[in-house]
């Protein structure tokens, strides 16, 4: 481990037992926070009793369907406009724009298409991830450079085997960007929404365990949250750093 | 007669009269009457070369040198088919060039290595699409790997290279391909001066090992000068032969020939033709 | 001219397909675009609507206001220190990811229902990428401007405000401009949970009533909003840029 990732480790080994102390010693009241410690018993308690077995499945298959479909949509339609440069003139100011707009405001017209439930949830966490998707095809596909494109022609490479041998390829590192964000954007897309409006998921439990006043479960829940989208955040991350290494000249 | 001084002298090296090793009417690959036109949509068009005449004889090692932007490259990108001429004829071994030929074997300026592939992959890459056979295959990447100096890093990534290493290895996949005419386009334009003059001499041996033509773009005047048997200098845009230099080194030549007097002979009068040229270049940027 | 024609274009379909879209499930109640801009009239002449935007932008305001300072100086801190980047780059990219919307109860825990609570929630949002942009531009600041900067004699002050503040302008407008759009949704997503004032409680009880005339009313009008605030914030990025 490098020196930054143990004093990284240590200030949030510090962090927690400071947090911890405060619940201990009473100076946080545990109607508005309970100790770390508590946290991981409650949710250790929520794993082994099953009580939310399914909430996490659906969470689960939520974000990986929408990580799916953002993600090789994400990637024709970035094939598509990078193909067709007045398309791409015409597109391209607007994805400069698109994640100012709060897109959950538009939650409730998914509802109307697809019914409380998973369609309108992946829905609405597809059209936050697809654009990073988008923009990474179009980064990785703009940024191949230019000379190994003469190389495949020295080499009389047809279209197809170009495509398949030199451009995907020499596009991955960039299209793996585009993966990551997608699968982050997927996460909060579908979480959020299960959150504000659902009848199932961890989202839903969280709020659900708020309004009831389950402190315990709520924070469990939300340990689960944390741990596991860091967990997946930090593996997608570390490919990533090594992709682009590869690119570095 | 030894013109070489005699403290510096290998006992191998000396130097004749110039010589004519091929037959004058042998011609490997010529240009005859190439212009190049560049019409770029909505701007005005840019016409980058010629008339250009070019008789590259079998086996001769030929230099290119002008000013910046005096259609070098393109004169280079018509020889390799990825650039068709406006006007004129240009033909490799009697064939008229349409598309990149079978046969020729080009290295650019860039880094043209794959990143994603092993130096062993990258010098593989080109023959494995060919007909030839997996023991071949290996045996030609084996020793292109060997000849190139990369036998320790036939497993490596590119990233984990030096800029000329990953030269090299660029040079080695052209090499698989047993081209008979090699097209290098500034190829060591983006290293030091020490690798350059290193890498000069590599690409003097791989010459005389496969007994290739080879047509060398550069800047430098000192690199065509040193490796050349005909340095070919070209006038500003639109660029066009204002003289060819036989330079009569003999073929068994490495870079200690630039401690001989020719050498610098042969260095200022490539300047003398170039000044005025690359003035003109410079005043009109 | 010509860039904006092809955008308009794009904009213009996206509002044929959703009328196409409306006549398509007209029975599940999607309004149409005209009837959707009649709504909007229809809000614009209501008092409440009027009460719910001046809460929303209360909160925005302050929030974005508090980020932007606390994000440019807690960058500033971080990126001063080589180490500290580095400690806290991972930590700050990994809370960005996070969905946060989890952690909004305990906003309301700490904070209890009232507007404190939506700010925090907006902070927490805009934060973020403000602190991330303004530590990495001072972190890969070219070492050769300060260098430059102390063979000409300026002192540490000098060397800041002239040399180092121009240089990470540019990033620190960038990180602004997400900042200010993940702001705004904070802030409504905060409205949209657990609240009774504001743009998203006002489109949350809408939808509980089945109004999705207004909906999608104000969700058109925030999202323009948002778009033309963006696309100003973008130009004078675009103009700052070296």
């Amino acid at each position: 481990m490098t020196r930054e990732g143990i004093i990284r480790l240590a200030v949030v080994v510090v962090a927690v037992a400071a947090l911890e102390a405060a619940c201990r010693l009473g100076a946080i009241s545990p109607t508005v926070l309970i100790a770390p410690s508590a946290m991981v018993d409650s949710l250790w308690d929520i794993l082994v009793a099953g009580t939310h077995t399914e909430d996490i499945f659906v969470s689960f298959v939520d974000v990986l369907a929408s990580t799916a479909i953002a993600v090789v949509l994400g990637f024709l339609v970035g094939v598509v406009i990078h193909a067709w440069p007045a398309l791409r003139a015409a597109v391209e100011p607007l994805l400069a724009s698109y994640y100012a707009v709060p897109t959950f405001m538009f939650y409730p017209v998914f509802i109307i298409l697809f019914g409380v439930g998973s369609g309108a949830i992946v829905a609405i966490a597809v059209l936050l991830a697809i654009v990073s998707m988008i923009s990474a095809t179009l980064t990785g596909l703009d940024r191949i450079p230019p000379v190994l494109g003469k190389t495949a022609r020295i080499l009389r490479l047809g279209p197809v085997e170009r495509a398949l041998k030199i451009s995907l390829p020499a596009a991955l590192p960039h299209l793996f960007t585009g993966v990551k964000l997608s699968v982050a954007y997927a996460f909060i897309g579908v979480i959020a929404s299960e959150f504000i409006l659902s009848g199932a998921g961890v989202g839903y439990a969280i709020a659900y365990a708020y309004n009831n006043f389950e402190n315990r479960t709520m924070y469990g829940l939300m340990l689960l949250i944390v741990v596991a989208v860091t967990v997946v955040n930090t593996l997608l991350d570390t490919i990533d750093r090594r992709l682009q290494a590869r690119l570095r000249r | 007669m030894s013109l070489v001084r005699s403290s510096l002298a290998e006992p191998s090296l000396t130097v004749s009269e110039p010589i004519t090793m091929v037959p004058e009417d042998d011609h490997h690959a010529r240009l005859v009457d190439v212009t190049r036109v560049f019409t770029p949509r909505g701007r005005p068009s840019v016409h980058a070369l010629g008339p250009v005449d070019l008789d590259l004889r079998r086996g001769e090692f030929f230099s290119v040198v002008g000013p910046s932007g005096c259609g070098k490259s393109t004169l280079l990108d018509v020889l390799a088919g990825l650039s068709a001429p406006t006007e004129g004829r240009a033909e490799f071994e009697g064939q008229p060039i349409k598309g990149v030929p079978p046969g020729v074997g080009v290295v650019f300026q860039e880094d043209a290595s794959f990143p994603w592939l092993t130096v062993r992959d990258n010098v593989a890459f080109g023959l494995k699409r060919t007909e030839v056979d997996a023991a071949e295959v290996k045996r030609r990447v084996d020793y292109a790997i060997g000849f190139m100096g990369l036998k320790s890093f036939a497993d490596a990534y590119p990233a984990q290279l030096s800029g000329g290493m990953r030269q090299r290895v660029c040079i080695a996949r052209t090499l698989v391909m047993q081209p008979r005419l090699i097209l290098l386009d500034e190829p060591f334009g983006a290293l030091d001066q020490q690798t350059r003059l290193l890498m000069g001499d590599e690409l003097l041996r791989l010459w005389r090992e496969t007994g290739a033509t080879v047509l060398l773009i550069t800047h430098a005047l000192d690199e065509a000068a040193m490796l050349s048997d005909r340095v070919g200098v070209m006038s500003a845009r639109p660029g066009l032969f204002i003289d060819i230099l036989d330079t009569g080194w003999p073929d068994e030549r490495d870079s200690r020939i630039v401690s001989h007097p020719r050498f610098g002979e042969l260095t200022a009068r490539l300047w003398d033709r170039l000044r005025e040229e690359s003035l003109k270049h410079l005043n009109n940027d | 001219m010509r860039s904006t024609i092809g955008p308009a274009l794009v904009l213009l379909g996206l509002v044929v397909a959703w009328e196409i879209l409306h006549l398509v499930v007209a029975n599940s109640g999607l309004p149409s675009p005209f009837e959707t801009l009649a709504q909007l009239g229809v809000l614009f002449q209501d008092a409440d609507f009027w009460k719910e935007t001046a809460q929303t932008a209360q909160a925005f305001a302050i929030a974005v206001v508090i980020s932007t300072i606390a994000g440019i100086t807690l960058g500033i801190l971080l990126g001063m220190n080589r180490t500290a980047g580095a400690v806290s780059e991972p930590i700050l990219v990994n809370l960005y990811a996070l969905p946060k919307v989890t952690l909004y109860p305990v906003v309301l825990l700490l904070f209890g229902l009232g507007i404190s609570a939506r700010i925090a929630f907006g902070v927490m949002h805009g934060m973020i990428p403000l602190t991330l942009f303004t530590m990495n531009a001072i972190l890969q600041l070219k070492p050769v401007y300060r260098r430059s900067a102390a063979v000409m004699g300026l002192s540490s002050f000098d060397t800041s405000i002239r040399v180092v503040l121009p240089a990470i302008l540019p990033e620190v407008i960038t990180g602004t401009r997400l900042g200010f759009s993940l702001c705004l949704l904070g802030v409504l997503i905060g409205e949209m949970f657990a609240s009774r004032n504001g743009l998203g409680y006002l489109v949350t009880h809408a939808m509980e009533r089945g109004d999705m005339p207004t909906v999608l009313a104000v969700a058109v009008l925030l999202a323009v909003f948002a778009l033309l605030a963006n696309a100003a914030l973008l130009a004078l990025d675009r103009s700052r840029r070296h």
